[in-house]
């Protein structure tokens, strides 16, 4: 293809957009509509995954050993914890800093009666923390087959309610995205049935002087993804305003949901929604366009 | 230059449109086709520009076999024809340089070229200081030149012309087929479908009368049959 050719393929793209500012503007505002919701959407559960994620960081399971575990066994057997798939990171806990901890806990200033004594001095252990809780399980029943371990502590409900929870966000989204798409594309088609009235004629004309399928689509295709470019920055703009007087909003007004809860910040949810957005309207200008005129092309 | 051997063209209902027909147009010649709507004329110009296929029969332009072209071969196909319409087919958003412009782009020719052939076409065509206007600023005879000078722009050996002057006075009719007449002393073989009596008489061309899908005459010198 020639140069100049190219150019004015791309040259053309450009001006049809404002040719038919009518249909651009509604194609542009089918795409906005939909990724705004998208894009909502995608803020909403990201968070929520986050705030799982770090609430699955926090559970740990706790393994105490027999007795007259050597030193060098313990150790032996945190790495063996350790190289599991399921596991995050271990944490070795001495029988004085589990003391300190019970203390600081349970006794407060009511420690102090027992002096340097430390009744529970065969309670060193390892904080195990997951990867995933849902594996918790199976990483229990692993540890406790290993030899020189005398009990595992587990909390089955935390585990249990935070995999439920992720399952759950899992479904959730997958639903809402199906209903998302469905809406998208029933939209998108009612704006490219309109799309080709105005365009059947133009085609028509091209083809019969000659004009290869290729440069009859071209321009329509590069509109058609400019459009949804356009239409998923304008979205991606909003929400992007919208997201931090949000989260400051939350923060400010509600001190105590802040403590507990840490949100994403917007440049976080940025990383991947931008990509993706602009993937989608993108892929739909393209999709969209390139039906339109190859119901037409075959003249 | 263009051959029809039993041509046959049914659709699914009545009577086929064209039916056996056969003809031989040499190269420069200028043809009148001539009949009553339902004679088969624009079934003839659609199997030409390869728009419609022949049920039966054989269809050769410029050496190729029309029917025998894949679907990729057709735009090359076509752009050895130049056609120009009753109502014209202008882009509408495009100005008149464009919309002859056009034709030239897409057998990709060098934009310099574009911008010495575009304004000499459309001086040949007597439009030279409209190149500016768009087409609903432009009569309907100007409108057709337009069309003919994108037509012609590629220099096709070729012109189809179906009905060129059904939407246009009569002043304006003679000066599109004065016009045709001076491409075809050019070398361009011209073909017209046309139910304009007048001009087919008084042009002394070669004249195929068709009716119910077959050819009824075929004169070198001919005129308009009325009754057939």
């Amino acid at each position: 293809m020639r140069f100049s050719t190219l150019v004015y393929t791309i040259k053309q793209g450009i001006v049809n957009i404002f040719r038919n500012k009518w249909y651009s503007l509604a194609s542009m505002a089918t795409i906005s509509a939909c990724l705004f919701m998208f894009g909502i959407f995608y803020a909403v559960v990201a968070n929520f995954q986050y705030i799982v994620k770090e609430a699955q960081e926090g559970v740990a399971v706790t393994v105490f050993f027999n007795e007259d575990t050597t030193d060098e066994r313990i150790s032996e057997i945190g790495e063996m914890i350790e190289k599991r798939a399921e596991v995050s990171h271990v944490n070795f806990v001495s029988s004085d800093e589990a003391w300190e901890n019970f203390k600081d806990v349970y006794l407060g200033e009511y420690a102090d009666g027992f002096g340097d004594d430390n009744p529970i001095k065969d309670s060193e252990n390892y904080e195990v923390y997951l990867n995933d809780v849902s594996m918790q399980e199976n990483l229990v029943t692993y540890i406790e087959s290993i030899s020189g371990v005398r009990k595992v502590n587990r909390s089955e409900i935390t585990a249990n309610t935070l995999s439920g929870m992720n399952r759950l966000i899992g479904y959730v989204s997958v639903g809402i995205i199906a209903i998302l798409l469905a809406v998208s594309v029933f939209l998108i088609s009612n704006t490219v049935t309109i799309g080709i009235s105005v365009r059947k004629e133009e085609i028509n004309i091209m083809k019969y002087i000659g004009a290869t399928d290729f440069f009859v689509r071209a321009p329509f295709v590069i509109e058609g993804m400019l459009i949804g470019a356009i239409g998923s920055l304008i979205p991606l703009t909003i929400i992007y305003f919208i997201y931090n007087s949000v989260i400051s909003y939350v923060s400010t007004r509600f001190q105590m949901l802040s403590q507990l809860l840490k949100f994403l910040s917007v440049e976080q949810v940025f990383q991947i929604l931008i990509p993706v957005s602009l993937m989608i309207g993108i892929g739909i200008g393209f999709i969209g366009s390139f039906s339109t005129v190859r119901k037409h092309i075959r003249v | 230059m263009i051959t029809l051997q039993n041509v046959v063209k049914a659709y699914s209902t009545g009577a086929p449109a064209l039916n056996d027909i056969s003809l031989q147009i040499d190269a420069g010649e200028f043809v009148f086709i001539v009949g009553d709507s339902g004679s088969g004329k624009s079934t003839l110009i659609k199997l030409l520009l390869r728009e419609l296929l022949p049920t039966s029969g054989k269809i050769v332009v410029n050496d190729m076999d029309v029917a025998a072209l894949r679907h990729r071969q057709i735009p090359k196909y076509r752009r050895s024809l130049g056609v120009v319409f009753q109502d014209f087919r202008l882009l509408k958003d495009r100005n008149v340089y464009e919309n002859v412009a056009f034709a030239q782009r897409i057998v990709q020719t060098p934009n310099k070229q574009i911008k010495k052939n575009v304004p000499s076409i459309l001086s040949t065509v007597g439009l030279a200081g409209k190149y500016k206007a768009r087409p609903r600023q432009l009569s309907g005879g100007e409108q057709q030149r337009v069309a003919l000078a994108r037509a012609l722009v590629n220099n096709p050996p070729i012109l189809l012309a179906d009905e060129p002057t059904g939407n246009l006075d009569p002043k304006n009719s003679w000066e599109i087929m004065k016009l045709l007449e001076e491409i075809n002393a050019r070398g361009t073989t011209v073909l017209v479908v046309t139910h304009n009596r007048e001009i087919v008489n008084a042009m002394k061309k070669r004249v195929i009368t068709m009716n119910k899908g077959v050819i009824v005459s075929d004169e070198k010198e001919g005129t308009y049959i009325d009754e057939i």
